[in-house]
Order: C-alpha cells, then sequence, then structure tokens
C-alpha cells in the first residue's frame, strides 16, 4: 500500500516501521517488570505511607492469628494481678479482673475488624449500586435514590446508625449493618458523579451506536471505569468505620460484655481512668493508629487513581 | 538565502531543547539553526512532536521549567536571549518580542474586559498612561479588524467568537509594537473562511509595520501563501529550509516530499483504490450503474432546547446516499452538520423528517429494531482518543460488537484478527491498550471496530480532521481501499474542503442547519453555484501551490 512505501522512505523500515512513524511511544513508555530495587526506592521516598501499611497488615494478622502475639488468655484472668501498670509481663497492664490488656487488645481485633469490613462491604456495595442505577439510569430513578440519600445525609452518621441497632437488637453483625447503612450515602453519591462522567464519554456512546445492550455497557464500560474513586473512598471509610464501630461498641451496643472490643475496652477502662491510665490510652492509641494509617493509605490510592 | 549579519532580527545557531522527565531524557528540539530577518515572515511546519512549538517557546523563553536549553547562538538584535535574567526578560518579551498564542479560548481571562486585556500589553510597557492606553486599546481592535471596536472593548471574552478572540490576541500582540511576532499555529482552531480573514488582516498590518513572524504551522498550505521563507522541522531536527515556492515546488528532503504529497490542499483529484486492491476486486470492474440509494434522508430537522430559547440545529435537510458511494456534508463549525450524522445514526432523533435504510423507515426506531439496524451501520469519531475505552485492548474493542451480537466465541476471534489486519495494523497490536497507540493507530483501531459487523453504511464524522496530515493521508487511502473492496458506502462530515476533493462523489454543502448546495464533487468543487460555497473554496490555503500527485512524488 502506498502509507508503506511512504513510511519505508524517511523511517528505517522494520516491521514496525510504520508505527514509529505515526509517533508510536516506544518501548521504555510500555510496562517495564517491577523490579525490587525500584519497589524500595519508592518505600523509601514514603516512610508515612510505609508505616501505614504495616500497622494495617499487623492489625489484620493480630486478628487472624491472635495467639501468635500473646499467650495469655483475654477472657480469664489472675485477680491478684489486677489492675497492674504496664510491665514487662503485661506489656499493656491488666484490667480490673487481672486480664492482661495486651491480650485481649489482639484479640478484640478480630471483632473490631470484622464489624469495620463488614460495614464497609456492604456500604461499598449497596452505594456503589445504588449510585451506579441513579448516576446511568437518570430521570425519576435517579431523583428517587438520590433524595433518600440526601435525607441519609443529614441524619448524622451515629444517630442513624443508632436508630437501626435500636431496631435490629446488639451484637456485632447488627453494629456492622448499622455503620453500613449508614455511610452507604456518601458512596452513592461518588459513585453517581462518577458514573455521570464516565456515560458521557465518547467511548460509551460509541459502544452504544456499536449495538452493545445497555446492561452490558453498564458493566463493561462504566462500572469498571469509575470504580477507582469509589474503592479509594472505601479505604478513607475504612478508618471513618473503625471509629463508628468503636464508638457504638463503647457505648455498649457491641458484643455481650466479657468479649474484647476495642470500643468496648475504652468503655471499661473509664471507670478506672484516674487511677489506671494504660486501660484507656492503650487501645484509644490503637484506634487512632487505625485509623490515621487508613486514612495515608487511601491518599495513596487517590493519587494512583488520579495519575492514572 | 545567507542573510547579512546586520539584517537577522533573530539568530539561532544549534539550539537544544530537551526534557528530563522519570529520569528519562527526551531531545525535543535537537541543533536548530534559522535566522529571522526584520520585516521577513518564516514558518516553521512539522506535525505533531517535530519540535516546532518547543522552538518558538525557546526562542521567546516560556519553555517548561524541566527543559533545558542550551544553544551556541540565540540572539534576538545582538541581545543574547539565554544570558537575560528574568528582569530582562520582562523588557523583551511583549515589548519587542510578542506571542500570538494557539488557543485564543483558553488565551484570554474570562474576567477581564476586552479592552483592559489589549491595554494592559501597553501599561505593563510602560508605553502609555492608564487613559490613553485605554483609548490606544480600542484603535488597536479596529486595527486588528473587529468591528464595533469601543463596544467590544467593553465585553467579556466569553461574548465574542473565536475570530473575534483571535483578533484580541493579535491587537494584545500588536499593541506595545514589538519587532518580532511568534504565531504559533493562529488559526488552528477556526474555520477556513475566519482562517483566511485573520492571516490576511494579520499580513496586511506585518506588511505595513515592517514587523518581523515566527509562523508556526502544522498546515503546509499555510506557511504556503504567508511565508517568505519555510523551515520544515521532522524529529526536532530542521530537515529543509528555503524560500516557499521553492521548499514546496521543488522539495529535495524525502520528509518535505512526502509532506507536500500528503497535504490536502496541495493535492488534487479523487483518491483511488492501491495498485494491490485494484488487482483484487479486478473482476467486478464494471461502470457504476445507477442503484437505489441505500439511505435516504428527507426533510431532517432537529431542534433542541424549547419556546424562546429553541435552536433549529438541522432544517429540513434532504439527501440520499447509494451503496459504494461518498457523500460529503462540509461547512462550518455549529453549520449543523454533525447533527445531521448523529441524527442518521440515530444517537439523536429527529424531531420533524424521516431517515430510511434500505427501505426501513428508521427515524423512530427502538430497542432491539434500532439494534439490529445498528449492525448495517456504523459510526467513527473525530476524536480517537476518547472513542476508545482506556481499559479495552485493542482486540477487546474491535471483538465488542461482534459480543454484543453474540457471534460464536472461535468465530469472532477470527474475525478479530482479520479486521486488524484490514486496518493494515501489525497483528501483535491486539494485546495493545489505546494509550500504547498513536492517534493515527487508534483510529484505525476505531475504523476496524466499526467494521465489525460488514455494514453497509459508514458514518464518519471529523474521521481525520484531528490527525497529522501524513496520518491524514494514509487514513484516507484505507477508506478508499475498504471502499473498493468491500462496497461501502461512506456519510463523510468534515470542515475540510480539500479533504472532500480526495474523497467524495457527491457534496452537500451546509450552513446554518441548511443544505445550501449539493451535487458532484467535481461539479460543486470546480464551479459552486452558491456564493457561500464560493467563500469556502476561495477560503482554502495553498491554492496557488496545486499540484499533480505525480509531478511531487518525484
Amino acid at each position: 500500500m502506498s502509507e508503506l512505501i511512504l513510511n519505508e522512505r524517511f523511517t528505517d523500515s522494520g516491521p514496525e516501521a510504520e508505527t514509529r512513524h505515526e509517533g508510536e511511544p516506544t518501548g521504555e513508555a510500555r510496562r517495564r517488570p517491577a523490579s525490587v530495587t525500584r519497589f524500595f526506592i519508592a518505600a523509601g521516598k514514603r516512610p508515612g505511607l510505609v508505616i501505614s501499611v504495616l500497622v494495617i497488615a499487623l492489625v489484620i494478622v493480630w486478628a487472624l492469628a491472635p495467639s501468635l502475639f500473646t499467650h495469655q488468655d483475654p477472657l480469664v484472668g489472675n485477680v491478684t494481678d489486677r489492675l497492674q501498670a504496664p510491665s514487662a509481663r503485661h506489656i499493656f497492664g491488666t484490667d480490673n479482673l487481672g486480664r492482661d490488656l495486651w491480650a485481649r487488645v489482639v484479640y478484640g481485633s478480630a471483632q473490631s475488624l470484622a464489624a469495620t469490613f463488614l460495614a464497609v462491604v456492604l456500604a461499598l456495595v449497596v452505594g456503589s449500586v445504588l449510585g451506579l442505577l441513579a448516576g446511568f439510569l437518570r430521570g425519576w430513578v435517579d431523583d428517587v435514590i438520590m433524595r433518600v440519600m440526601d435525607v441519609v445525609l443529614a441524619i448524622p452518621t451515629v444517630l442513624l446508625s443508632l436508630a437501626i441497632i435500636t431496631a435490629l437488637g446488639f451484637g456485632t453483625v447488627n453494629v456492622a449493618i448499622a455503620v453500613g447503612f449508614a455511610s452507604a450515602a456518601s458512596f452513592a453519591r461518588v459513585m453517581r458523579s462518577e458514573v455521570i462522567t464516565i456515560s458521557t464519554a465518547l467511548y460509551v456512546e460509541a459502544a452504544r451506536a456499536s449495538g452493545v445492550r445497555w446492561y452490558t455497557v453498564l458493566r463493561r464500560h462504566v462500572l469498571p471505569n469509575s470504580l477507582g474513586p469509589v474503592l479509594s473512598l472505601s479505604a478513607l471509610e475504612f478508618g471513618t468505620a473503625v471509629l463508628a464501630i468503636s464508638s457504638l461498641s463503647f457505648l455498649g451496643f457491641g458484643a455481650p460484655p466479657p468479649a474484647p472490643e476495642w470500643g468496648a475496652l475504652i468503655s471499661e477502662g473509664r471507670n478506672y481512668l484516674a487511677t489506671s491510665w494504660w486501660l484507656t490510652t492503650f487501645p484509644g492509641l490503637i484506634i487512632v493508629a487505625v485509623v490515621l494509617a487508613a486514612n495515608r493509605v487511601s491518599r495513596a490510592f487517590e493519587k494512583n487513581g488520579a495519575a492514572r | 538565502m545567507t542573510t547579512d549579519a546586520s539584517d537577522a532580527l533573530l539568530r539561532v545557531k544549534n539550539l537544544r531543547v530537551a526534557y528530563e522527565a522519570a529520569g528519562r531524557r527526551v531531545e525535543a528540539v535537537r541543533g536548530v539553526d534559522f535566522e529571522v530577518a526584520r520585516g521577513e515572515v518564516v514558518a516553521i511546519v512539522g506535525e505533531s512532536g517535530s519540535g516546532k512549538t518547543t522552538t518558538a517557546q525557546a526562542v521567546i523563553h516560556l519553555l517548561d521549567p524541566t527543559a533545558r536549553v542550551g544553544a551556541d547562538e540565540l540572539a534576538f538584535d545582538g541581545i543574547e536571549l539565554t544570558k537575560l535574567s528574568r528582569g530582562q526578560w520582562r523588557e523583551v518579551r511583549g515589548a519587542r518580542i510578542g506571542l500570538i498564542p494557539q488557543d485564543p479560548v483558553v488565551s484570554l481571562d474570562p474576567v477581564k474586559k476586552i479592552g483592559e486585556q489589549v491595554a494592559e500589553a501597553l501599561r505593563v510597557h510602560k508605553l502609555a498612561s492608564r487613559r490613553a492606553a485605554g483609548e490606544r486599546a480600542v484603535a488597536l481592535l479596529e486595527l486588528a479588524g473587529l468591528s464595533q471596536p469601543a463596544l467590544r472593548a467593553k465585553q467579556f471574552p466569553h461574548q465574542l467568537s473565536g475570530g473575534m478572540k483571535q483578533r484580541a490576541l493579535i491587537a494584545a500582540a500588536l499593541a506595545p509594537e514589538p519587532e518580532l511576532i511568534i504565531a504559533d499555529e493562529p488559526t488552528s482552531a477556526l474555520d477556513v473562511t475566519v482562517q483566511k480573514q485573520i492571516l490576511d488582516h494579520l499580513e496586511n498590518l506585518v506588511r505595513e509595520r515592517g514587523t518581523a513572524v515566527l509562523l508556526i504551522t502544522h498546515d503546509l498550505a499555510v506557511a504556503a501563501d504567508r511565508a517568505d521563507r519555510i523551515l520544515v522541522m521532522q524529529g526536532g531536527e530542521i530537515v529543509e529550509q528555503g524560500a516557499a515556492a521553492q521548499v514546496l515546488g521543488s522539495p529535495r528532503h524525502p520528509y518535505t516530499r512526502a509532506l507536500v504529497a500528503a497535504a490536502p490542499a496541495l493535492a488534487s483529484g479523487r483518491l483511488q483504490p492501491s495498485a494491490s486492491v485494484r488487482e483484487r476486486i479486478e473482476t467486478d470492474a464494471a461502470p457504476r450503474t445507477p442503484r437505489p440509494p441505500l439511505l435516504t434522508a428527507t426533510n431532517l430537522t432537529k431542534d433542541f432546547g424549547s419556546g424562546r430559547d429553541r435552536l433549529r440545529a438541522v432544517d429540513a435537510v434532504s439527501f440520499e446516499i447509494a451503496r459504494g458511494e461518498t457523500f460529503a456534508l462540509v461547512g462550518e463549525s455549529g453549520s449543523g452538520k454533525s447533527t445531521t450524522a448523529r441524527l442518521v445514526a440515530r444517537l439523536e432523533t429527529a424531531s420533524d423528517g424521516t431517515v430510511v435504510l434500505d427501505g426501513q423507515d428508521y427515524t423512530h426506531a427502538r430497542g432491539e429494531r434500532l439494534r439490529q439496524l445498528r449492525r448495517r451501520l456504523q459510526l467513527v469519531y473525530q476524536n480517537p482518543y476518547a472513542s476508545l475505552d482506556p481499559r479495552f485492548t485493542v482486540a477487546d474493542a474491535v471483538d465488542e460488537p461482534l459480543r454484543a451480537f453474540g457471534r460464536p466465541r472461535v468465530e469472532r476471534a477470527r474475525r478479530v484478527t482479520e479486521l486488524i489486519d484490514l486496518v493494515a495494523l501489525p497483528a501483535s497490536f491486539a494485546s495493545r491498550r489505546p494509550a500504547e497507540l498513536s492517534g493515527g493507530q487508534r483510529q484505525r483501531v476505531a475504523i476496524a471496530r466499526a467494521l465489525a459487523l460488514e455494514p453497509e453504511l459508514l458514518i464518519l464524522d471529523e474521521a481525520v480532521s484531528a490527525l497529522d496530515v501524513s496520518v491524514q493521508a494514509q487514513i484516507l487511502q484505507l477508506l478508499t481501499d475498504l471502499q473498493a473492496e468491500l462496497g461501502l458506502a461512506y456519510l463523510f462530515i468534515t470542515h475540510d474542503l480539500a479533504v472532500v476533493r480526495q474523497v467524495a462523489d457527491r457534496v452537500g454543502v451546509m450552513q446554518g442547519g441548511c443544505l445550501v448546495e449539493t451535487g458532484a464533487a467535481a461539479g460543486i468543487l470546480e464551479s459552486p453555484s452558491d456564493a457561500y460555497t464560493r467563500r469556502l473554496l476561495e477560503a482554502i490555503p495553498g491554492r496557488e501551490f496545486t499540484t499533480t500527485p505525480e509531478s511531487s512524488a518525484q
């Protein structure tokens, strides 16, 4: 063809001649295999992020295999050891029943994290589906869904969660459901605005023009392209959910007493605030660390998403 | 063309510009030498990525801070520009070297009145007092060819059209009476008729004042019309330079030759299928006989909005397209040609009138019936960067229509390979994503996708307008070959009459939503009967340089 002849004239030919002529990004621009050294260099530039990831990872390992971190029993204590200050034997000290606080924090992470994950997943799924439908179908569907979401957003999250728990009854799962529903609204909003942007993209119209059915367009084009910001929001929401669930368990809506939960630990320690500072301080610091780490990780997601 | 040292206003020797990003060094300009004499118009011509804009920005010191600039000499009127401090640059930039930027829409401050923005150029260089600057601004706007300059000076940018904004920018650039003006693609964003007016005007102004102009353009024809000398850039180097007539009349470098051959305005006549395709389809070489029309549009009308805000974008447009024929709709921006294409593609529904494909009226078809119809009628968009899903590989994108119509998996895989080959892309491209492809390659993928279902009519909405000329020529050739091979009909939407000459059998000219003239392409382009068509034709740059492809290929 004449174009190939054209190209041979001013590129040094080869099968890729045409590609080069059209100004294609050459080799280096394409994906390179991630090398270990590059990973460490990148990690060294962002120590905050590395620490945050480690904190989250540590807490998750606590939840999965608490016995690796402590040999103490979280539920049964030695009453003679009650209210001891932190020491080599009890690094976080002991509570009023002589139970090791470190063991309770480590074992408590399973309850607290499970509830948090459940809450975030629930919020993500419910919020995204509602946002997707509202943004893609528009019209009255959009109006109905978004007005309901506005109402949900107008009520303080904790208040709404309390109302839901009162209806559902106490327990970790119910706390998770309550928090999940209460935070679904923000997911719906973000998802909707993303979907609206993506739906007007030319490639979505092009897909429709080539005869793709609307639900296939939604599944193959709109959903994958609009999910990024929602996923980074879910990392942020993870931190908030830890806080919300701890608040509810602090108020006593979570698992019944002997079971350790971060919020409940603080609540129990409150009675001894004057004499035993460690009972409230250590679980509190753990919550703070997890929330901050989740925020940092979500910011990294957001930046990556923007760079994409 | 060695100019006397005293004459050279701008002298550039061995200019090099490199960018460093993520540890990689990209040389945008490598060793460029040129001179601009007083009162001379020099054009730098090249395709995107050739380094022409970088060269201009290096001269006026407006490059990104990450750029590394090196030059043996970069002298303006004897002043070495590379050694100037920021303060000294302020004395030179604007006052002695003016800039007309590329995009008039983003180059004006939206919250400042036009008059103030022109006056600002005088005030920052302390060439006039506040009151005098205001008066001078009005005079300058008038000089730049704006009607009602006193009124325009009090208006905001959004109240002006693109052409008017560009005139305001020219007024601002001329205000301090610079000795050199750098015009970076000054009319690329404008319609041809507006382009002609602006360039005519700019030419008169600089001739009167003896201002030198460094004109940056991708359009060889514009350079041919306006410049005394032309520099052709490719890959950061000047491959050829000389007097305009000489460079275009007898290009020496192969790249210049290819560029001249590819420039639609400079070529003439309808493109023929390439030799290989002609051989393959030799068997049915019978001349075209009149056939029943494939597509008939009757009195198509489209209104946007309602009540007092109603805007009639398309007004009673009727045309027919036969099988295997190319019908081109031409017009300036806002003429309704794209809306017409969208009505035919049924991405919009007509307010009135009918569209009939092969006897089936589908003006108001919906749901499954419309979907079935889409097999026979496909669309290629102007912007290949936006019309492909960034997450899809080339194979996925081409596969999509086949998948939508439930073809069996094995057949799909075979067809995708076939289609990628059909649009002359290497088979290895199947697993690439759009980000790894150039504009021309993306457009090939979009064409392959459109052809997947073997449509009878392809709607090409400005399908080659965003591409560099040589890529554009390749795509046009590809379309011509595909038409010969597959017997496709094209509805070709374009603002570029020069392209029309290369591909169209019949042409419809649109203005303000109405079809003002229709007829055979040769007839309309040779002897237009409508005044508007004549104006469009006259505005095509490079008319004196029209050459035959044979002579330019030598």
